[in-house]
């Protein structure tokens, strides 16, 4: 990837309540969720890179395009910007059925082979039976991806993506997720995905941002933001890493998957995924434990042997957060500070990092 | 007691819709960018400007007709600018008429547009720029449409408070059988005629009329209401 692919948000922007100061490379593919809580910034950031919103000192260029440079005087609008978003709530166009929803920008983006575009768009999201209904008499979840649908269908450059699922509740979230993986995998066009659910991250993304008070307290790839133990970006409960895989063994017996990753081979529940296939694993840091000896009997079959490269302290005074370097990965513990101390736990000491428990992902 | 139709009450009736018909075309064009500049600006001139367009709702219609006579009249400015474009004195015409009737239904044809354009907010707009509509193209595909119930409002009762004006057409129309003279002014010449059989005739006819308009909108709102919720 060279600069000149990839994405540049310069935005700074001062308000009597709310500052915004933010200047971001970001790469031309996958998934960039921008991660903060509420009132962090990321919302105006998404309306100022759509031009929804104009900073006063702002540079936005998208691969050659070049939407906004306050230096030269060039600001494009909205609609002649080749963009996409989705917005918190799914606001289709009350008066206008599925399918003219759908087809209003696609009309408007006049781009060769837009028909194909449109039926890729339907059957995607698997919207194709719902083209005759109006808006309201939809739920929840079918309207929000009858928007994505209609933002694609316009194949744009770039897919701003307003918190798409907070609206929904836990079981249409989940409806949608696996739509938006799909997007992912199959699409080339990179998004902007705002969240501040620590689970759309792990699903989701591929590089982060996080937002704090209008500026970003870190980014690079997803992998790496989360393994970083000084100020992390997700904390608490939800602080821990994000691996990647490959299913190399099922066994039907107890039905258990192992999935090697670049540091060891780990013991998952057996989800139904093909052997040979890709997958995200989040380990939390509340579920390793560390011990000084290989562990033999113990109802925790998955051991790592890991260096520990940092120890640093947690909200609370209590726990430590260990960065535990395995292989070519990081994994977080979060053990207390007597545990430290009893087993004299320091960076350079060899360990095993035991894992109770890991999520796969996809 | 025989239906006075006659030849005066016909074209009474006439001039009367042909009226109505006209001001509330005129109201719709003037009225539906003005509605949606006030539901959109931030500009300091909003305030006076919906004050203004509210004024005829609350003055007198013989002070409205009053000050529309002198400004239509020979030597008022109105007149003199059409005088000089060679159109002649607007006063006691129908165009004076149809003009001084825009003015006095305009903000009932502004109210119930601004307020549907209001209660859309900014999110529908924003979307269809996301997907490449221009303003213009946004305004007439999107806004009009999401704000149709108020539109339809805004013409019937442009329209019935045009056939229901009284003060102002006697002032500025003065009544002229087959030029200005309107339903209203015609019972009011019935009355002082001591005509009462054919003035109730045509009062009763107006009362029907109107209610017939207020059943027809609050109907038309409930049937709009379940459509979108």
């Amino acid at each position: 990837m060279t600069a000149a692919d990839g994405l540049r948000i310069r935005v700074k922007l001062a308000r009597s309540d709310f500052s915004l100061n933010v200047d971001l490379d970001l790469p031309s593919q996958g998934i960039t969720v921008l991660f903060g809580a509420s009132g962090s910034g990321k919302t105006t950031l998404l309306r100022c890179v759509a031009g929804l919103e104009r900073p006063a000192n702002g540079l936005i260029r998208v691969g050659q395009a070049l939407w906004q440079d306050d230096a030269r005087h060039i600001f494009v609008p909205t609609w002649e910007r080749d963009l996409g978003y989705v917005f918190q709530e799914a606001s289709l166009f009350e008066h206008l059925d599925v399918q003219k929803n759908v087809a209003f920008g696609l009309k408007r983006s006049k781009k060769p082979g837009a028909s194909e575009a449109l039926s890729r768009a339907i059957e995607l999201l698997g919207i194709g039976h719902l083209m005759h209904r109006q808006p309201a008499s939809l739920s929840g979840g079918e309207r929000q991806r009858v928007a994505i649908a209609r933002a694609l269908a316009t194949q744009p450059r770039l897919l701003l993506l307003d918190e798409p699922l907070s609206a929904l509740d836990h079981a249409r979230r989940h409806e949608i997720l696996p739509w938006l993986e799909k997007m992912r995998d199959e699409l080339s066009v990179p998004m902007l995905y705002i969240t501040h659910s620590a689970d759309e991250v792990a699903r989701l993304a591929d590089y982060l941002v996080v937002l704090d008070q209008g500026s970003v307290k870190a980014y690079g790839t997803a992998q790496d933001v989360l393994a970083r133990v000084e100020s992390p970006a997700i904390g608490g409960e939800d602080a821990g890493v994000l691996l990647r895989g490959t299913v190399v063994r099922r066994d039907a017996r107890w039905h258990l998957s192992q999935v090697e990753f670049p540091g060891g081979f780990l013991w998952v529940r057996d989800n139904d995924i093909a052997l040979g296939q890709q997958v995200r694993l989040r380990v939390l840091a509340r579920d390793i434990s560390i011990s000084a000896l290989e562990p033999h009997e113990s109802s925790i079959q998955n051991h790592l042997k890991g260096c520990i490269e940092t120890i640093v302290d947690d909200a609370h005074p209590s726990q430590a957060l260990v960065r535990i370097r395995c292989g070519e990965s990081i994994l977080l513990a979060r053990v207390t500070q007597r545990a430290i101390s009893l087993l004299n736990l320091r960076a350079g000491s060899h360990i095993w990092a035991q894992v109770k428990s890991v999520a796969v992902i996809e | 007691m025989n239906f006075p139709l006659n030849q005066d009450t016909c074209d009474a009736i006439g001039l009367t819709l042909k009226l109505a018909a006209l001001a509330t075309l005129i109201l719709l064009m003037l009225a539906t960018p003005l509605a949606w500049w006030l539901s959109q600006t931030r500009s300091k001139w909003r305030a006076p400007i919906a004050a203004l367009a509210t004024l005829p709702l609350v003055l007198p219609p013989s002070v409205l007709g009053f000050y529309l006579l002198v400004a239509m009249g020979p030597h008022g400015p109105l007149g003199q600018l059409t005088q000089a474009l060679g159109w002649g004195v607007l006063s006691f015409t129908f165009t004076g008429l149809l003009i001084g009737s825009v003015i006095f239904s305009l903000p009932f044809a502004v109210q119930p547009m601004q307020n549907a354009f209001e209660a859309m907010g900014v999110r529908p707009m924003e979307v269809a720029y996301t997907l490449r509509a221009s303003p213009i193209d946004a305004f007439f595909t999107v806004a009009l449409p999401l704000a149709r119930p108020g539109l339809i409002t805004a013409a019937i009762l442009s329209f019935s408070h045009t056939v229901g004006e009284f003060g102002v057409v006697l002032m500025i129309g003065g009544n002229i059988p087959g030029k200005t003279r309107v339903v209203s002014t015609q019972i009011y010449g019935h009355v002082e005629a001591m005509e009462y059989a054919q003035a109730h005739w045509l009062a009763g006819g107006m009362l029907v009329f109107s209610f017939g308009v207020l059943l027809a909108l609050s109907m038309m709102r409930k049937r709009v209401g379940q459509v979108r919720p």
